[in-house]
């Protein structure tokens, strides 16, 4: 068992003081930022992206990934209480969720949630252990066609699966691809979209874009669109669970991973379909289906399993392929790329400390996830009592501080601002903005391939597709493609001979 | 989401004006389209005389992006024209029922530029701060007493974290030279 092996290693880096703190830092503010309404994880990791200046990369990501865990476990505390998910993840957590509350039982859902995450990211994580280091080995002697490729599955799933319209994804990652150009050409040196500036050469940094897209933009839109009155979170005790509730749950937080695991490894929006997938199996499997709508404890320990599981899923492709399926995944690899790694099938070779600290760190922070947020769930609700304006200024603040990190220049705080501008526009207009984020991040090295690909092969465009790897990716890309005109077709069919 | 698809333009200035308003969405397009004309107009002005390696040099993928923002800002038009709309973006403290409030907004983007110009000059700690109540003034917090206070808390403790903890420098302006 390499695999074990590895992983026991990996607690050994994982269990050192040092960053047994940095986990404990992560879960807690990623429970406090998943909590706080108007926070997602993306903007969570973004936020904090300056403190990969200060850190090495092994605390760093500890870090992130207890972030990512703990703000969605925080994020389903919102929806419970307050009925108002900010995430489409956390949509399925309110429906059933909220009516619990809503009848006193706030506690037993805080707990079904509590105790999901936890299942879910247990298996999620036993089957990142078990199945990365072989996709890893599988895609080790990938070159540079296949690689474009799979950045190519990446642009073109992140815009057609995502969103409600396909053209404004396509803009999205256009504009993102835009601001990836700006800056020396990586391989001649050449000036692009520079126009004649010094700071503008060094291109714009990935963590001014994230910040300013994520945060920023999000900071406006809101102050255009702010709740005059924000909701009133329920109330709520200590989480606790009866032995009913572990009768009817148990088997709901064991079914959700197979649900959310395999949606987070491919890049089909991260955890929204798993969780509505769990939400309808949970209801078709339950013997008390006049509770549902007013209260089925199933819907919220299946779907929030399926969340938890969906993210691990996330990390198998991000760590073995370089391939972001979620925004929170696009803003870890930019803290990747900030340390001049390459997520990909080499990182299992050239980083094993790293890739197994990060892995065995997953489950310390489940571990330290569920003892935290039982006994701290009532603290928790307090957060949703935040006043507006700090909890605002707050993100425009923390964004300032991050931009101006990056290198100690006012210019990036402008161009931050003017980022943050075209995030606002973007939310106005409904682009969504995980493709620009991805198109910044992998355009460049999109490019790079293409061309390295391009000159292996002497010009000819054979060489894109001279690997059964590539060809593979490509036929996956064309039914991504084709998907939604074929169900036309057939719904229309359906309808015609109806 | 199809709502009215061709009204003759111009009937009177007020007819005029609610298109206008009811297809803000062009204005994308025509974003779109400047920056596709800009990305273009830098690929194809680039003098590639260093001796460019591989058959693909580095003109290729900025015309490729610039022609696909001409395209999309074409067929976003398009969508627009037929009645497509943008669905705005929802959340947890967003009421789409109102009007959006301009006003704030540029405020607040007014206080964030005021910050960026002041951090040189005054420091981290002081401008931090001033960005903090200013941000918190623009959104409604009308609180004299506290809202310095917590302003200037976040802004000391954020600026020993990152400076001493983190070795993240931030400049400390004469307030830090006073201390």
């Amino acid at each position: 068992m390499d695999a074990f092996n590895s992983l026991l290693d990996g607690f050994g880096t994982a269990l050192t003081p040092i960053n047994l703190l940095w986990a404990v830092t992560g879960v807690l503010l990623g429970t406090a930022i998943g909590v706080l309404p108007g926070i997602g994880p993306a903007m969570a990791v973004a936020l904090l992206l300056p403190v990969t200046y200060g850190l090495d990369p092994i605390g760093a990501f500890i870090m992130f990934a207890g972030i990512y865990y703990g703000a969605m476990f925080g994020g389903s505390t919102t929806s419970i209480l307050l009925n108002t998910p900010g995430e489409s993840a956390a949509v399925v957590a309110a429906m059933e969720g909220n009516p619990m509350a809503k009848s006193g039982r706030g506690a037993q859902a805080l707990a079904a949630a509590a105790v999901g995450h936890f299942a879910g990211g247990l298996i999620g994580t036993l089957l990142l252990v078990a199945l990365a280091p072989t996709v890893a080995k599988l895609a080790v002697d990938i070159g540079a066609p296949d690689y474009f490729a799979i950045m190519v599955l990446a642009f073109i799933a992140v815009t057609s699966v995502l969103g409600s319209s396909r053209i404004r994804g396509l803009a999205s990652l256009l504009i993102g691809l835009t601001l990836g150009l700006v800056g020396l050409d990586q391989m001649t040196g050449q000036q692009r979209l520079t126009f004649g500036s010094l700071q503008l050469a060094d291109g714009i940094d990935v963590v001014i874009v994230a910040v300013g897209l994520f945060a920023i933009g999000e900071a406006l839109w809101v102050a255009a669109h702010l709740r005059r009155r924000p909701p009133e979170p329920i109330p709520v005790g200590r989480p606790w669970l009866g032995r009913d509730d572990v009768n009817r749950t148990w088997k709901s937080w064991l079914r959700g991973p197979f649900i959310g695991f395999p949606f987070g490894a491919v890049p089909a929006g991260g955890a929204e379909i798993p969780t509505f997938l769990s939400y309808v199996t949970e209801k078709r499997l339950s013997k008390h289906k006049d509770e549902w709508g007013k209260g089925a404890i199933e819907g919220v320990a299946g779907p929030e399993s399926a969340a938890s599981a969906s993210a691990a899923g996330t990390l198998v492709s991000m760590l073995t392929l370089g391939l972001p399926t979620t925004a929170v995944a696009a803003v870890m690899l930019a803290a990747f790329q900030q340390y001049g790694i390459q997520p990909g099938p080499l990182l299992f070779e050239r980083e094993p400390d790293l890739v197994w600290g990060l892995i065995a760190s997953l489950f310390v922070g489940m571990v330290l996830l569920l003892a935290l947020n039982l006994p701290l769930a009532p603290v928790w609700a307090k957060l949703l009592r935040i006043p507006r304006p700090y909890l605002y200024a707050g993100i425009m603040f923390f964004a300032a501080v991050g931009a101006y990190a990056v290198g100690g220049e006012v210019i990036d705080l402008v161009i931050l601002l003017i980022i943050g501008l075209i995030g606002f526009g973007m939310r106005r207009y409904g682009l969504p903005v995980l493709p620009a984020v991805i198109g910044v991040i992998l355009g460049p090295n999109a490019e790079q391939q293409l061309r390295r690909a391009l000159q292996i092969s002497d010009g000819s465009v054979t060489g894109l597709v001279n690997t059964p790897f590539a060809v593979t990716v490509y036929a996956v890309i064309v039914l991504l493609l084709v998907w939604p005109l074929l169900r036309k077709a057939v719904t229309r069919d359906r309808a015609e001979a109806a | 989401m199809t709502t009215q698809t061709d009204i003759p333009p111009a009937e009177t200035g007020g007819a005029r004006r609610s298109w206008l308003r009811e297809h803000s969405e062009l204005g994308v397009c025509a974003l779109l389209l400047a920056l596709g004309v800009l990305v273009l107009t830098d690929a194809l002005t680039m003098d590639v005389d260093i001796a460019q390696r591989g058959p693909v040099g580095p003109k290729t993928v900025p015309i490729v992006v610039g022609a696909g923002l001409l395209v999309i800002a074409a067929l976003l038009a398009l969508d627009v024209l037929r009645g497509g709309r943008g669905q705005a973006e929802g959340g947890e403290d967003i009421d789409l029922s109102e009007p959006a409030d301009w006003r704030t907004v540029l405020l607040l983007a007014g206080v964030f530029l005021g910050a960026a110009v002041l951090i040189e000059p005054l420091g981290f700690p002081i401008a931090g701060a001033l960005l903090f109540w200013g941000a918190a003034f623009a959104l409604g917090s009308r609180r004299i007493d506290r809202d310095p206070l917590i302003a200037a808390g976040l802004s000391l403790v954020t600026y020993t974290v990152f400076n001493n903890l983190l070795g993240v420098p931030l400049p400390g302006g004469p307030l830090m030279g006073v201390l």
